[in-house]
C-alpha cells in the first residue's frame, strides 16, 4: 500500500536532491549533469561577494523576522480578546470572518491589494479624506513595500493562527479561575497570572517552529505584489532564485543559492524542534 | 464576580467594538472588489466606488463569461482540482494506513516515516525540480500539476494520527471475519474517519484551486493554464502577451470592473466551500481536544 507514495516521493522529492550537484558545476543544459564541468564553490563565493546578492539575504531575514514577530503577537492578542467574549454566536461569527482570508490565495489577494493600494485606490482616498495625506506610493517604494508585505501577511493569517491559542485557552482548568476569584483577583490579574503562564509553552512551540522558517519570506505573496521598482528592498531568496534561475537561465548559480537556503533552513528546523522539545516538551509525532 | 465590575463592563464594550471592526477589516476588501465588479465602467475608472456598486450593471460578468480564455482556464482548474484531490487522497490514505500500525506489526515503520518527513525538512529546490520535470517530459501536461504534490506529508501525518485512535478491536474483528488489509481499510477505517478525510479533502481542494505557480512555470502553452495562473498573468502581472487576444479585446481585459469580476469568480468556489470547511475543522479541533 505504501508503494505509490514511496515511488512518487522518490521521483519528485529525492531525485531533485541529487540534481543539487549542479550547484557545484558550470551547468550547461545541453551537456547535462555528466559532462558539465566542475567548478567547486565558485557559485557560493559569487553569492557572498556581490553586494546585491547579500542584500537579498538581508531582505529575506528582515521581512521574515518582522512577519515572525507580528505573526506571533497578533494571533495571541486576538485570541485573548476573543476569549473574553461570552456570547457564543458572536464569537462564532467573528471567527468566520477572520479565518476567511487564510483560504484565499495571494493571486486573488494580490489582485485586490494592487487595486486598493493604487495611488488613486480606496486606501489612499480614505487617508486623503480623513487625514488629508498626499497619496502614498505603497507598492513602488521599498520601505512602504516591506510594510505592506508584513501588514498584509499578518492581516491574512492572524485569525487562523489564533486557532491554536484558542484551543489551549479552552484547555485551562476552570477551577484555577474560580480559586483566583475567591481570592479577589480581578480579570486583569487573572489573565496575567493564570492565562498568560498557561499559554507560554504553546507560544514557545509556535515561536521556535517559525524560527525554522526564517529564510522563507513568502514567495507567493512577494511575487504577486512586487515590481522592478522595489527589487532592492523586496527581493527575497526565493524570488531571486526564480528570476536569476528560470528567467535569466543561470541554473547553477540559482541552485547554489537554493542549496544554501535549504541547508540553513534544515539546520534551523532541527535546532527549533530540539528547542521546542526541550523547553515545551513538544513533539510532532 | 468580575463580570459585574464597572471597569470590566467598559472593557467589554470596547472589546466587542474592536472585534467587530477587526472582522470588518477582514472582509471589506472583498466587499469593495464585489462592488467594483457590479459598477459601471465610468464610475469605477473615476474611483467613485466604495463599498456599494455605483451605476449597477452585470456588464463585467457578461464580458468575463463571454471570454473564451477565461472559460477554458476555469475548466482546466475544475479538472485539476477534482483529479488532483482524488489522486492525492488515494495515495495519502493508502500510505497513512500502514504507517499508523504499531512498530511490532510493521517493523520498518520508522524508516518509512522518516523517508517521508525528511522531504518536509529538505528539498532540492526550484532549479533541480524544474530540470527533472523537463527531463520527464511532463512540461505542458496536466500531470505536472497533479503528481508532484500528490504525497502531502502533512496530510499523511494528520491522517495517520487519526487512524491511530481507531480502536484496534475493530480491526481485529475484521481480520477474524476474514477481511484482508485492503478490505479492513475500506470497510472499517474509512467510514469511521470521515470527518478527518472530509477536512483533508477540502484542504487539498482549496490548495489545488489556489495553486498558480506550477502552471506558470511548467505550462508554456497558455491555453492549458488553470484559472489561478490565468488570473496571475492577467491581473497581477498584467502580461497580456500570454493570452491570445485581438486588439479590440485588450480594452475589455484591462478594464477595472472586468478584473474585479474575474477576481470575484476566482474566489467564489472558496467562498462556497468555506462554510462547510469551517464546520469540519472546528469539529476536528474539538475531537482533538477530548482525545484521552
Amino acid at each position: 500500500m505504501l508503494l505509490p507514495a514511496v515511488v512518487l516521493t522518490f521521483i519528485f522529492a529525492y531525485i531533485p536532491m541529487g540534481g543539487l550537484v549542479i550547484a557545484f558545476q558550470d551547468y550547461k543544459p545541453w551537456l547535462g549533469f555528466a559532462k558539465s564541468s566542475w567548478i567547486g564553490l565558485e557559485h557560493f563565493q559569487f553569492l557572498f561577494s556581490m553586494p546585491e546578492n547579500v542584500q537579498v539575504i538581508w531582505n529575506t531575514l528582515i521581512i521574515a523576522g518582522m512577519k515572525l514577530i507580528g505573526g506571533l503577537i497578533a494571533p495571541l492578542v486576538f485570541a485573548l480578546l476573543l476569549n473574553e467574549v461570552r456570547k457564543e454566536t458572536f464569537k462564532k461569527s467573528i471567527q468566520t470572518f477572520v479565518y476567511l482570508p487564510h483560504f484565499l490565495s495571494w493571486v486573488i489577494l494580490g489582485g485586490i491589494l494592487l487595486d486598493m493600494l493604487a495611488t488613486k485606490g480606496m486606501i489612499n482616498q480614505f487617508l486623503g479624506a480623513v487625514f488629508g495625506l498626499e497619496p502614498i506610493f505603497f507598492l513602488g517604494e521599498g520601505t512602504w513595500f516591506r510594510i505592506v508585505v508584513v501588514t498584509s501577511d499578518i492581516w491574512k493569517e492572524f485569525g487562523f493562527g489564533a486557532i491554536i491559542f484558542l484551543a489551549s485557552l479552552a484547555g485551562i482548568n476552570p477551577s484555577l479561575y474560580e480559586a483566583a476569584e475567591v481570592d479577589g483577583a480581578n480579570r486583569w490579574q487573572q489573565t496575567w497570572s493564570i492565562t498568560i503562564p498557561a499559554l507560554i509553552p504553546i507560544m514557545i512551540v509556535v515561536g521556535t517552529l517559525s524560527l525554522g522558517n526564517i529564510l522563507n519570506g513568502g514567495f507567493d505573496q512577494i511575487f504577486n505584489l512586487y515590481n522592478p521598482l522595489v527589487y532592492d528592498k523586496g527581493d527575497i531568496i526565493d524570488t531571486f532564485v526564480y528570476r536569476v534561475g528560470l528567467i535569466d537561465g543561470k541554473f547553477g548559480f540559482s541552485a547554489a543559492v537554493g542549496l544554501f537556503k535549504s541547508v540553513v533552513g534544515f539546520v534551523l528546523i532541527v535546532i527549533a524542534y530540539r528547542a521546542a522539545y526541550k523547553f515545551a516538551n513538544y513533539r510532532i509525532f | 464576580m468580575y463580570h459585574k465590575t464597572k471597569p470590566y463592563k467598559v472593557f467589554t464594550v470596547f472589546n466587542y467594538t474592536f472585534l467587530i471592526l477587526l472582522s470588518l477589516l477582514c472582509i471589506i476588501p472583498l466587499i469593495h472588489i464585489l462592488a467594483v465588479s457590479f459598477s459601471g465602467k465610468a464610475a469605477a475608472n473615476a474611483n467613485l466606488v466604495g463599498l456599494f456598486p455605483v451605476e449597477f450593471t452585470f456588464d463585467a460578468y457578461a464580458k468575463t463569461l463571454a471570454n473564451e480564455n477565461f472559460i477554458r482556464s476555469l475548466w482546466v482548474a475544475v479538472q485539476r482540482t477534482v483529479l488532483g484531490t482524488l489522486l492525492s487522497m488515494i495515495v495519502v490514505i493508502l500510505a497513512a494506513y500502514p504507517l499508523s500500525r504499531e512498530n511490532r506489526s510493521f517493523k520498518r515503520r520508522n524508516i518509512y516515516t522518516w523517508y517521508f518527513v525528511f522531504t518536509m525538512l529538505f528539498s532540492g529546490g526550484l532549479i533541480p525540480f524544474y530540470i527533472l520535470i523537463q527531463k520527464l517530459n511532463l512540461l505542458n501536461t496536466m500531470w505536472v500539476l497533479i503528481l508532484p504534490g500528490a504525497v502531502s506529508v502533512w496530510n499523511m501525518i494528520l491522517l495517520l494520527n487519526f487512524f491511530r485512535n481507531v480502536p484496534r478491536e475493530l480491526e481485529e474483528a475484521a481480520f477474524i471475519d476474514g477481511a484482508g488489509y485492503f478490505r479492513t481499510l475500506i470497510s472499517v477505517f474509512l467510514p469511521v474517519s470521515m470527518p478527518a478525510i472530509a477536512t483533508l479533502s477540502l484542504f487539498s481542494m482549496v490548495g489545488h484551486w489556489n495553486a498558480w505557480f506550477d502552471g506558470l512555470i511548467f505550462l508554456t502553452d497558455h491555453e492549458k493554464y488553470p484559472l489561478a495562473t490565468f488570473l496571475q498573468t492577467i491581473i497581477v502581472q498584467q502580461d497580456f502577451s500570454k493570452v491570445s487576444v485581438r486588439p479590440e479585446d485588450l480594452e475589455n481585459i484591462s478594464q477595472r470592473t472586468i478584473k474585479a469580476a474575474q477576481i470575484f469568480i476566482g474566489m467564489a468556489p472558496i467562498l462556497i466551500v468555506y462554510p462547510l470547511l469551517q464546520r469540519f475543522f472546528v469539529k476536528g479541533i474539538v475531537l482533538g481536544a477530548v482525545k484521552e
